[in-house]
């Protein structure tokens, strides 16, 4: 049974969501930890949730990537843990320099909250070794700075080494399959070791069939599976 | 014990929007000239906006009483039973003037107060939905309104993480200068743990939470209650400034608290900050309390006292604490790094007792403040009774699919999508059915059971006709909530209006509220919470009456929830509530008598017929419990046909009409006649059969089919994409500034 850790901020609102999502896939209750945690025992897997951390004032994750709890979470990450961060996570962890690039303003300068169409890349990586390649998953965002940006070096490194985990799809059907700008339709990247993964749609939100879909679902289990 | 400092004057009564007669009525019942703290609370607690005094009289006639009503009118928000040992609470209120002066600020603080009102009797809000009313969409200032209002909503709301399912957006030159931003919170709460606000147990401590107290939105109360002048976007400073984060750990720290057994009552700091709240409270448990100013939190040094308690800040609760909860409470309070302070008690002297050190700014007793703000009996002057155009001055020669098409993209029936996209819908993860149906619908979290909430309101209804504008109003609220399976359950109302000193308003006012009084009444639908926003008026012109119905209902298994989508070919759709051989319908007043007739006079809208209403509902419940419906919607503005085209976008299918030409005339499609659904089944012969049984008429009208296109006639046939371009990019093009406007 993996264990699984959420970590919550005082702006985190989809920590209830993401908790239901894993408490609904594995049957056992995830850990919860506090920003303001300094300990944290060992963990498979350590979940960044969504929401506004820290209000999001200044760059949002930058607070966050500060708390007290991250050091935690980096001890983790330099053991080989896996951890996923999502949306407001996603931002935490280029703050934290967990991924590389970073989440600026959506192109549109307005929130945008609806579906996107995600196509799985380099299903190697460790994260995502439960999904097939060019997997097609269908999951809502929900976010103002989900526009990611890297400098031509780091993306050619990031495509180099086989980083890139999921673009937003579908640009034959709709010319704004691409909700925020991301620079090369990116919507999720891993970490070098295959084993740290952040992307900005809401997988916690596709995950119960009230959702009127499933994909998410199956991209956490297969997160957790791997993890585990 | 007399209060220190000068006295105020007639014209500083003025000033603070108190008559001459009022001011006068304070001097007697005080038995001395208050000073100017004293005045100031007066004059917020007496302001129409705190008081009621222009609609209490009428406010009394309706109905609040039902066996689903745990909590009526008078508390922070209204609580009905929905099962389970459950409780609903929800409350809608108004964020007016201060969302035209500051789109974004105004619009954000709107959500923030009301979700504060339901939080505050210990409920987790789960749902927010919003009511809004735009000018003309060429008026110069509406782009600016409207992006700024919708960031707002959507900046407060998304960041503290309850999604925003539904509501309603409309345009209308008489909101040109006076805007409508009407926000709605819907909570959830054990029923045996609901918070209230009266206050007990003398010598209780009293403690303040959340953010600091400063200089804005002093005064806010009297500005709502104000006509308003071009001069007045000077009035930018008394626009409160919304922290979603720290509501969002108020919210935390104070449903925490509350489950800790540490609250004897609670309350928000609203409008009228400080002092309505304390004396709220007061008043309430029959007590007094005594304040330390000293010890109030402030953003500023140097606030006198007379700002400090009439200061609109936003995020700040007055605890009455239990005597040996302040551990606990301090632990609380630290974990979400809030700031709080004990500063004062509860006394049994019937007096609100102000202090700055050991000085007495302001001693006044509760009961006068509360119970003597006077109640008026305006005179009115009822609504001329509208004729309605017959058809034949509004039908044209224009083809029906050309016709749908310009009608789906006018502002009335243009998606709102640019709008509801900027919102988050699905934080919480109960979502059920979001912004694009009819009612928005949500789980109660770990269970089956459902609740479906909505707003509703035409405007032009209630200018032609304010009885029965505001009754269809609540029909309209209650066909939306009927047709997503659910029972509507109670009631909140906004009442928008302009000067009610002016005999012809409050001949509105008096209206709207008997119809709408009458149509909950015959619908069991009580209305247990409100807000009444009224002086919406610029330069002495009105607003369009503005009547808003919130509505909650419920659904015992989500599995039955009804959507709008047509899911399926070779279905067979109904009208509900619509005799087979109609060939006709009321298109006085309708969206195409504006749009395709041009004619824009105030005529007659559809009489509203409340025993139909109720009839034909519970036929939609009957069908959907046995399984034979699989796609409804209600039927409202722009008629059958807009609303079968609205159920075509919604899913991946189309349709074609039944029945040769002559039998679709523009009445038939365009017409308004209420208390009427479109239903989709698989099984024909079994809804009939019903319908039948239960004597409702019912109207076979179109077939489902797998093109994607509606095929209204032999040579009249519109493709969905081309349909869903119109439709969809209204809008964007508004607010792009590009043609289409």
């Amino acid at each position: 049974m993996a264990r699984i850790a959420v970590i919550s901020f005082p702006g985190s609102n989809c920590d209830r969501d993401i908790i239901t999502a894993i408490r609904d896939i594995t049957g056992t209750e995830p850990n919860q930890f506090w920003h303001k945690e300094s300990t944290m025992p060992r963990q498979d897997l350590v979940i960044l949730p969504g929401g506004f951390s820290f209000g999001d004032y200044l760059r949002c994750g930058a607070i966050a990537a500060r708390s007290p709890i991250m050091d935690e979470v980096l001890e983790h990450a330099w053991r080989g843990g896996y951890i996923l961060g999502i949306c407001n996570g996603f931002q935490i962890l280029t703050e934290a320099d967990l991924l590389p690039g970073t989440l600026m303003r959506n192109r549109g300068l307005r929130f945008v909250c609806r579906d996107v169409v995600l196509e799985t890349h380099n299903s190697d990586n460790a994260i995502l070794t439960g999904l097939n390649e060019g997997q097609k998953l269908r999951i809502p965002v929900a976010h103002n700075e989900g526009n990611y940006f890297a400098d031509a070096a780091t993306l050619k490194k990031i495509k180099d080494k086989g980083q890139i985990a999921f673009t937003y799809s579908g640009a034959d059907q709709d010319p704004n399959y691409n909700p925020n700008g991301a620079i090369d339709d990116i919507a999720g990247i891993v970490s070098e070791n295959g084993r740290v993964l952040g992307l900005m749609p809401h997988p916690e939100r596709k995950a119960d069939p009230i959702h009127g879909g499933l994909d998410g679902r199956l991209l956490l289990k297969s997160v957790i599976e791997a993890a585990s | 014990m007399t209060a220190s400092a000068d006295l105020s004057t007639e014209k500083q009564a003025a000033e603070m929007g108190l008559s001459a007669d009022e001011f006068a009525l304070i001097c007697q019942r005080l038995g001395r000239t208050p000073n100017l703290t004293e005045l100031g609370i007066f004059s917020a607690m007496w302001s129409e906006h705190c008081s009621y005094k222009s609609s209490r009289r009428w406010l009394k006639t309706l109905p609040t009483t039902g066996k689903q009503v745990i909590h009526g009118p008078g508390e922070n928000a209204g609580v009905v039973d929905i099962g389970d040992g459950m409780a609903a609470v929800f409350k809608i209120e108004s964020h007016n003037h201060p969302s035209f002066i500051e789109p974004y600020q105004g619009a954000a603080t709107g959500v923030g107060g009301i979700l504060r009102d339901v939080f505050t009797m210990g409920a987790r809000p789960v749902a927010l939905l919003n009511a809004l009313r735009f000018g003309a969409p060429d008026h110069p200032l509406s782009r600016h309104l409207v992006g700024g209002v919708v960031s707002g909503i959507g900046g407060y709301g998304n960041c503290i993480g309850i999604p925003t399912v539904g509501g309603e957006t409309h345009f209308d030159p008489s909101y040109n200068q006076n805007i409508l931003v009407n926000a709605m919170a819907v909570g959830l709460a054990q029923a045996d743990r609901i918070f209230l606000s009266a206050a007990s147990g003398p010598g209780n401590p009293v403690i303040y939470i959340g953010a600091k107290t400063g200089r804005d939105g002093i005064h806010g109360a009297t500005m709502a209650s104000a006509e308003f002048s071009e001069e007045d976007s000077s009035k930018r400073p008394t626009v409160q400034v919304g922290d979603p984060l720290a509501g969002k750990l108020l919210m935390e720290a104070s449903l925490e608290l509350m489950a800790s057994d540490s609250v004897v009552s609670i309350q928000d700091m609203g409008a009228a900050g400080l002092t309505s709240s304390s004396v709220e409270m007061s008043s309430k448990g029959g007590l007094g309390m005594e304040i330390n100013l000293d010890k109030v939190p402030t953003r500023e040094k140097g606030m006198i006292p007379y700002e400090i308690m009439l200061s609109e800040s936003q995020e700040r609760m007055l605890v009455v604490l239990k005597p040996d909860a302040m551990d606990r409470a301090k632990a609380i309070f630290d974990k979400w790094d809030l700031d709080f302070a004990v500063i004062g008690k509860v006394t049994d002297s019937g007096h609100l007792v102000l202090k700055t050190g050991d000085q007495v700014v302001a001693d006044l007793p509760i009961a006068p403040l509360v119970e003597d703000a006077p109640e008026y009996d305006r005179d009115y002057k009822d609504t001329p009774t509208a004729k309605p155009i017959p058809n034949q001055d509004l039908i044209t020669e224009m083809p029906l699919g050309e016709a749908l098409i310009k009608m789906m993209g006018s502002h009335f029936l243009a998606s709102r999508r640019w709008i509801y996209e900027q919102y988050d819908r699905h934080v919480m993860a109960d979502t059920i059915i979001e912004s694009g149906g009819d009612a928005a619908m949500i789980r109660v979290h770990n269970t089956q059971r459902g609740m479906s909430m909505t707003t509703d309101c035409t405007q032009r209804y209630v200018l032609a006709d304010p009885f029965m504008g505001a009754m269809q109003a609540v029909a309209e609220a209650y066909r939306n909530i009927t047709a997503t399976g659910a029972t509507p359950l109670a009631t909140t109302n906004n009442l928008n209006f302009g000067n009610p000193e002016k005999p012809a308003i409050m001949g509105q006012i008096v209206g709207a509220i008997k119809g709408m009084g009458a149509a909950c009444s015959a619908l069991n639908t009580p209305i247990v919470s409100g807000n009444v926003s009224l002086y919406n008026e610029t330069d002495g012109k009105a607003i369009s009456p503005a009547p808003v119905i919130g509505m909650i209902g419920v659904i015992d298994d989500i599995a039955h929830a009804i959507k709008i989508a047509i899911n399926a070919p070779d279905e067979t759709v109904y009208i509900i509530g619509q005799a087979q051989d109609t060939n006709d319908g009321w298109l006085s007043n309708s969206v195409y008598a504006h749009v395709i007739a041009d004619q824009t006079m105030a005529s007659a809208p559809p009489p509203v017929d409340l025993t139909a209403e109720a009839k034909h509902g519970d036929m939609i419940r009957q069908l959907n419990t046995k399984g034979l419906i699989t796609a409804a919607h209600d039927i409202g503005d722009g008629g059958a046909l807009t609303a079968l085209a609205e159920m075509v976008l919604a899913g991946s299918y189309g349709v074609e009409l039944i029945g040769s030409d002559h039998q679709r005339s523009h009445g038939w499609a365009f017409g308004e006649d209420q208390g009427r659904y479109l239903i989709v089944t698989h099984d024909p012969d079994a809804v009939e059969a019903a319908a039948q049984a239960e004597h409702i008429p019912l109207q076979k009208i179109a077939t489902t089919i797998s093109a994607k296109e509606l095929k209204l006639g032999n040579d009249d046939i519109i493709l969905v994409t081309d349909l869903r371009s119109i439709h969809e990019g209204w809008l964007p093009n508004v607010m792009s500034q590009k043609k289409g406007a």
